[in-house]
């Protein structure tokens, strides 16, 4: 069945508003179908990251988590069902987002991320998006995306505040090395499980995500780069401030000193197997999480 | 001169709760020693015992990170608004 342009009649209609949309139009939603995107961590960021990068009709979606669903997700992580819980978040995470759209195809990476296989599983993708938990994923997926030249669109939350951004590799903008050189010592970040976190912060600072993962897909827009978005869900308070490129950045920096994948759990100043305390949900670089 | 000081939550159980409070000093030093005086313990969650910000928090005036400005002896004026952003990871 052929439509216009190359699209299928049901495609023509499923992404007409993207289609008669400026700036988006048939080429944009080609680029789309065509793209490949990785979202690490199928929690509350990942869940409006990837359910919006399905409708939109990306072609490739790969989502790694490792995790099983927990009944105390569901307050937040939309891609999962009362009846879910229990089972691999992938495979709850796959069959949420081909009934939104069969045109996508799920990639499921039902695995620890770490330094032994970052680089394989990062490397079939065109743009990562950050949903994880903690904070060695957060500098291995910062790291591994720089060494690899792919855009990394970056989200964190906790309580009722959010921050996002986009980093680009090898265009002296900065990344998350450049924002926080050094994670906080283990114990001093209380995690969501301890501190609680606001269900709807990660569908803002998600679908913000997204925007973005759509935007350097299609090439619309000005990214997020070199800017540090912070929202204050209490306060309703959306602020932007300026994120600058560290030349002395040991990753992407003029003369970089981290230059392979590092212990991202010693980095962070655990022992080997740790569970970082701010993880809760399945994208650990360690063995094992607690959900 | 008072200055803006705009807490994130994670600090916000040393200020009573309040998601902004003001601050007196003509340098982000200073100001900092002020919250210190009123709202004792703050600052240990933003230097570290040699009294050098933490690398995993950062300090805003305005819109621009105090490392690229005068890190704690960037000056501060009436009207400017300080932010602290502790990193966190939530996901």
């Amino acid at each position: 069945m052929t439509g216009f342009g190359g699209f299928t009649e049901e495609q023509v209609l499923r992404y007409s508003r993207h289609i008669i949309l400026p700036k988006i139009g048939a080429a944009g939603q080609r680029k789309l179908l065509e793209a490949r995107v990785l979202c690490v961590g199928a929690g509350g960021l990942g869940s409006p990251v990837a359910m919006y990068l399905a409708a939109a009709g990306v072609g490739t979606l790969g989502i790694v988590d490792f995790d099983k669903v927990d009944l105390t997700n569901l307050q937040r992580q939309l891609l999962h069902d009362t009846d879910d819980v229990g089972r691999p978040k992938v495979d709850s995470a796959a069959e949420r987002l081909n009934g939104i759209n069969p045109d996508v195809n799920v990639v499921k990476h039902d695995t620890v991320l770490s330094s032994d296989n970052a680089f394989d599983i990062l490397g079939q993708y065109d743009v990562v998006v950050d949903g994880s938990d903690n904070f060695p994923v957060r500098y291995l997926v910062n790291d591994a995306t720089q060494m690899l030249g792919k855009p990394l669109v970056y989200g964190s939350i906790f309580q009722f505040d959010g921050q996002a951004s986009v980093f680009m590799p090898g265009q002296e903008t900065p990344c998350y090395r450049c924002l926080f050189p050094e994670p906080p010592p283990p114990g001093t970040v209380p995690s969501c499980a301890e501190g609680g976190v606001f269900g709807v912060l990660p569908g803002i600072i998600g679908s913000i995500q997204a925007v973005e993962a759509i935007k350097l897909i299609t090439g619309v827009g000005a990214p997020l780069v070199g800017r540090l978005l912070l929202f204050d869900a209490l306060e309703m308070d959306f602020t932007t401030v300026k994120l600058r490129w560290d030349p002395d950045c040991p990753v992407c920096g003029k003369h970089p000193t981290v230059t392979e994948l590092i212990d991202y759990d010693r980095f962070c100043g655990l022992a080997p197997g740790e569970v970082p305390l701010e993880a809760e949900h399945g994208v650990s670089t360690s063995t094992s999480a607690e959900a | 001169m008072a200055v803006r000081v705009k807490i994130p939550t994670i600090l916000r159980t040393h200020v009573g709760g309040s998601p902004e409070v003001q601050g007196e000093g003509g340098t982000v030093r200073d100001l900092l020693q002020d919250l210190e005086r009123r709202y004792p313990g703050i600052t240990g969650r933003i230097l570290t015992d040699e009294g050098r910000l933490h690398r995993f928090v950062n300090l805003y005036v305005n819109d621009e990170d105090v490392r690229y400005l005068g890190s704690l002896e960037t000056q501060v004026i009436e009207g400017d608004t300080v932010s602290i952003l502790p990193a966190v990871a939530g996901g």
